[in-house]
């Protein structure tokens, strides 16, 4: 390899998190190259045509947990991120009746306390993971500040969070709520882009952690850039490109290169060989590990966890272009500018999972709904609209296998839409569904899970991805994970590529 | 499955499965004694163990080993799968060559030892102590490689002893005594096609012949017929024991623990605490446990395997080590320990602290003597010596010589 062509870092991916990595490792000095398989940069946080003249975020729709000093550091706002709107409400459609006086009051006070405990774990949540049994202090202090997080709680509260921690949402939400639409949108966030239902074992945790990524951006609003999500990481690829760093894209990597036992550079599928002192891949831990690395250069124990690591996406994204503004049955115009919920009820909600447990996709989907033209109309056409959805639950594994399933699910998602907005149906000009395989394929994220690997008890924090790889290092020197797959996880946060470039800046290999 | 395996009982009602040459030897058994081996019942002893173990040393022995784990490993990558398996460069290993080795989990810690027969560029076999075909398999990700145990396909006699070669001739195994050590040659025995290949686990002249399970009754027959002269004997497992710890050669379960299986922390072993550095090759590219191994060596090994000369004539089985003869401060224990019939010493294998494994150290060893129900204590001194303890030329010797 050519030593005049060698670089400090190589970053494999130009998603949030490969671009907050290179911003961050090129501000510090460092000769970084970008390494992007797409023609445009984004990530599974891009923005594209899925019709001609419609523009949709393809994969993650809307932001609230990037720190607001992440987006400082990186000078956005002068790389040209704009805001469409920003503190977006959140409202369950398709629902029964409003929430009684006491489910309110309940709910504010559910809110506040929430709050407490998600502040508790901003600590947790923004750093990285302490190992355990090291003789390193960093380590320590670590485990110790987060001890001392939960307990200036004080003790109520403290005991209140190790009750709930390990309980299930659907029995958290039981016994506080009456209302069924109150209950179904509150549990409808801690399923989010998991392979849970509000029943399963964790969730109140997820939702703690999904509270915690809010708390520690600092408003935790719901926000919309201006030109979607692809426009916040188009002005992250400014400020790499601003502080040095060079960004290709339409380059896909085909393996990292190992050399005496250390990573050494990459090669793209085009042949051509690049040469770096750190290798830093945005991509998912198992297409890093199993397929650009090679379990060769790995030990067994490791490559079967990574294996075992749970990764298959269960949520499905629906992109249509509408001819007109659709009118959803008792919501006024303005929710149409946030997100709506087709959550009705935690039965509802449960039930759409356990046809997921099968292999089959929900009889009756739950959505996240935007219409992101509301806020921005130059996603579409003059007077056009786009209707972004995540819906739930679309097995990765689905039994039928999805080139049979596609149309069916399509048209029952549509008639779901259509039960809440009548009307909608006869406005389609154009449909995109994106299944898990769909999002694997274009992401290039095995498992089409959008958070490179299930947000479970045993796959977060200081063993996210798994042992071995849960503080950005990996057991080959050189090699370091940035993405989604590493603590604290996918949702467009950008801390898992700031603290691997930290982390890779500290430990001097660059 | 194999058709030997299908003919055999239902497990249920049979849980140790027969080797094929179960007929004969259970035929040549006076003493009833039978232990389990890997599922299948065997023999320990025949007649005595001191008988068998003279024959081992004075004659030639036939020693079944069917139940030795075998797992036919095969494909493009059969070479690179083997490579970052185990510890040794496998591409250093030829053709129709075996070479003992060891494999570690990602801590470098003992999972087996065994070893692996190379029959062509990409067909080779692993032989191991335990059944590990999770491990083989999970390891096999991103190999292009078939992995497939074989145990019960292939019937295994162990022909050992300083009259094998002779023996085996007069068999009909034409050119064995050109037969180097760890050469697998093929040769008709019996009318049954038969490979030989020279090895062993006794440090003796030996060779291991692996077959067909139809052919083993007639091999075994042919074998016994062509050996009467020279003082052929079937062997059980007792007699093997004492002959490998005069060779030197650590047991599993006995001197080490898989990996695998200890549930306590500390008990794991790396290869460079059983004393078998010469089988890492550090230089031949990345295998399991290989960036623990380097830390550890570059940290210095905290215990060590080593071979005793322990004075008196008293077997310390399972003694306690010492620094000194005050027995203040404990420094390790013996694994393995026989009195050496051969070699006129009391020999054993024992885990020994830092510094005390060094070559020359002298440590003490608690060896308690059961005397007519009446228990003594005896405090002997053991001096750490080089192993093999018994290693005799024929061993090596190509061809070996008439006896």
């Amino acid at each position: 390899m050519n030593p005049s062509a060698r670089y400090d870092c190589i970053v494999i991916g130009a998603g949030h998190n490969g671009l907050t990595c290179a911003a961050t490792l090129a501000g510090a000095g460092r000769r970084v190259l970008v390494l992007e398989a797409l023609s445009q940069v984004g990530g599974a946080a891009l923005t594209r045509d899925f019709l001609p003249g419609f523009r949709v975020s393809a994969c993650a729709h809307l932001l609230h947990q990037m720190p607001a000093d992440l987006i400082r550091d990186l000078k956005l706002d002068q790389h040209g991120l704009a805001w469409s709107a920003r503190d977006l409400p959140t409202t369950a459609v398709a629902a029964g009746g409003a929430p009684s006086a006491a489910d309110a009051a309940a709910h504010a006070a559910y809110l506040e306390r929430m709050r407490r405990f998600a502040k508790a774990l901003v600590p947790l949540f923004s750093k990285v993971p302490p190992r355990l049994g090291t003789a390193d202090w960093s380590d320590r202090l670590a485990l110790l500040g987060l001890g001392w997080q939960l307990r200036k709680l004080g003790r109520r509260d403290m005991r209140e969070l190790l009750r709930i921690g390990g309980m299930n949402v659907y029995d958290l939400l039981e016994e506080q709520f009456e209302s069924d639409t109150l209950k179904g949108a509150l549990g409808f966030d801690a399923v989010l882009g998991t392979n849970f239902g509000p029943r399963s074992p964790g969730t109140v945790l997820t939702l703690l952690y999904r509270l915690a990524a809010q708390a520690a951006a600092g408003s935790g609003s719901m926000a919309q850039p201006t030109g979607g999500l692809g426009a916040l990481c188009e002005a992250m690829a400014k400020a790499a490109l601003a502080a040095g760093a060079e960004i290709r894209t339409g380059a896909p990597v085909a393996h990292i290169l190992v050399e005496g036992d250390r990573a050494v550079g990459v090669r793209l599928e085009s042949g051509e060989t690049v040469a770096g002192a750190a290798v830093l891949s945005s991509a998912d831990p198992k297409s890093t590990f199993l397929k650009l690395l090679g379990t060769r250069y790995l030990d067994t124990g490791f490559v079967r966890r990574v294996r075992h690591l749970r990764a298959r996406g269960l949520a499905a994204k629906l992109h249509l272009a509408l001819d007109r503004l659709p009118v959803f049955s008792g919501i006024d115009a303005a929710a149409l500018k946030g997100r709506l919920l087709i959550a009705p009820s935690l039965e509802y909600l449960e039930r759409a999972f356990n046809h997921a447990k099968y292999g089959e996709f929900s009889a009756a989907p739950a959505l996240e709904i935007t219409l992101p033209t509301v806020n921005d109309p130059a996603l579409a056409p003059a007077g056009k609209h786009v209707l972004s959805a995540i819906v739930q639950y679309a097995p990765y594994d689905l039994k039928a296998g999805w080139p049979a399933e596609r149309e069916r699910f399509t048209a029952l998602c549509v008639d779901t839409l259509e039960r809440a907005a009548p009307g909608l149906r006869a406005s389609i000009l154009g449909t995109e569904l994106l299944t898990p395989v769909d999002i694997e394929r274009e992401f290039r994220t095995e498992g089409g899970h959008w958070h490179q690997g299930e947000l479970a008890f045993d796959q977060f924090f200081m063993v996210r991805p798994v042992p071995g790889a849960a503080q950005h290092r990996t057991p080959l020197p050189g090699l370091y994970l940035c993405g989604a797959g590493c603590h604290p996880g996918g949702g467009v946060i950008g801390t898992a590529g700031r603290n691997a470039a930290r982390q890779v800046l500290a430990v001097g290999v660059a | 499955m194999s058709a030997g395996l299908a003919a055999q009982a239902p497990h249920y009602r049979q849980p140790l499965l027969h080797t094929p040459f179960h007929a004969r030897a259970r035929a040549l058994c006076q003493v009833e004694s039978f232990i389990p081996w890997a599922g299948y019942s065997t023999i320990d002893v025949f007649t005595t163990m001191e008988q068998e173990y003279f024959a081992i040393r004075n004659a030639t022995t036939l020693y079944d080993l069917t139940p030795m784990v075998k797992y036919r490993i095969e494909g493009a990558d059969a070479l690179a799968f083997l490579n970052r398996l185990v510890t040794r460069d496998v591409g250093k290993l030829k053709v129709d060559r075996v070479a003992y080795s060891v494999w570690c989990n990602d801590a470098g810690h003992l999972i087996d030892d065994g070893t692996i027969f190379r029959f062509s560029e990409q067909d080779y076999r692993l032989c191991t102590a335990e059944r590990q075909i999770d491990w083989l398999l999970d390891s096999a990700i991103g190999f292009e490689v078939a992995i497939e145990e074989i145990t019960a396909e292939v019937a295994a006699l162990a022909v050992q002893g300083p009259t094998s070669c002779a023996v085996l001739r007069s068999a009909g195994l034409a050119g064995i005594e050109t037969l180097k050590p760890f050469e697998i040659g093929r040769f008709t025995l019996a009318g049954h096609a038969v490979t030989a290949s020279r090895t062993g686990f006794t440090g003796d002249l030996g060779y291991e012949l692996w077959m067909s399970p139809d052919a083993a009754l007639d091999c075994w027959d042919a074998l016994m017929a062509a050996g009467q002269t020279r003082g052929i004997r079937a062997i059980g497992s007792q007699a093997l024991n004492l002959a490998r710890l005069e060779a030197g050669f650590i047991a599993p379960n006995v001197d080490f623990v898989s990996a695998e299986h200890t549930i306590r922390t500390g008990r794991d072993r790396s290869p460079l605490e059983l004393g078998l550095s010469w089988l890492v090759d550090f230089e031949k590219g990345h295998f399991n446990g290989r960036r623990a191994l380097l830390e550890e060596r570059a940290r210095g090994v905290r215990r060590q395997l080593v071979g005793l000369d322990i004075a008196g004539n008293k077997p310390a089985h399972n003694a306690l080590l010492y620094a000194a003869a005050d027995g203040k401060r404990e420094i390790g224990n013996i694994t393995s320990a026989a009195w050496s019939p051969t070699c006129k010493r009391n020999i054993a294998l024992a885990m020994v602290d830092a510094p005390h494994f060094a070559i020359g150290s002298t440590v003490w060893a608690e060896i308690y003597l059961n005397r007519e129900l009446v228990w003594e204590r005896r405090m002997s001194r053991a001096v750490v010596v080089e192993r093999p303890f018994f290693a005799p030329n024929r061993r090596r010797a190509t061809p070996p010589g008439e006896f």
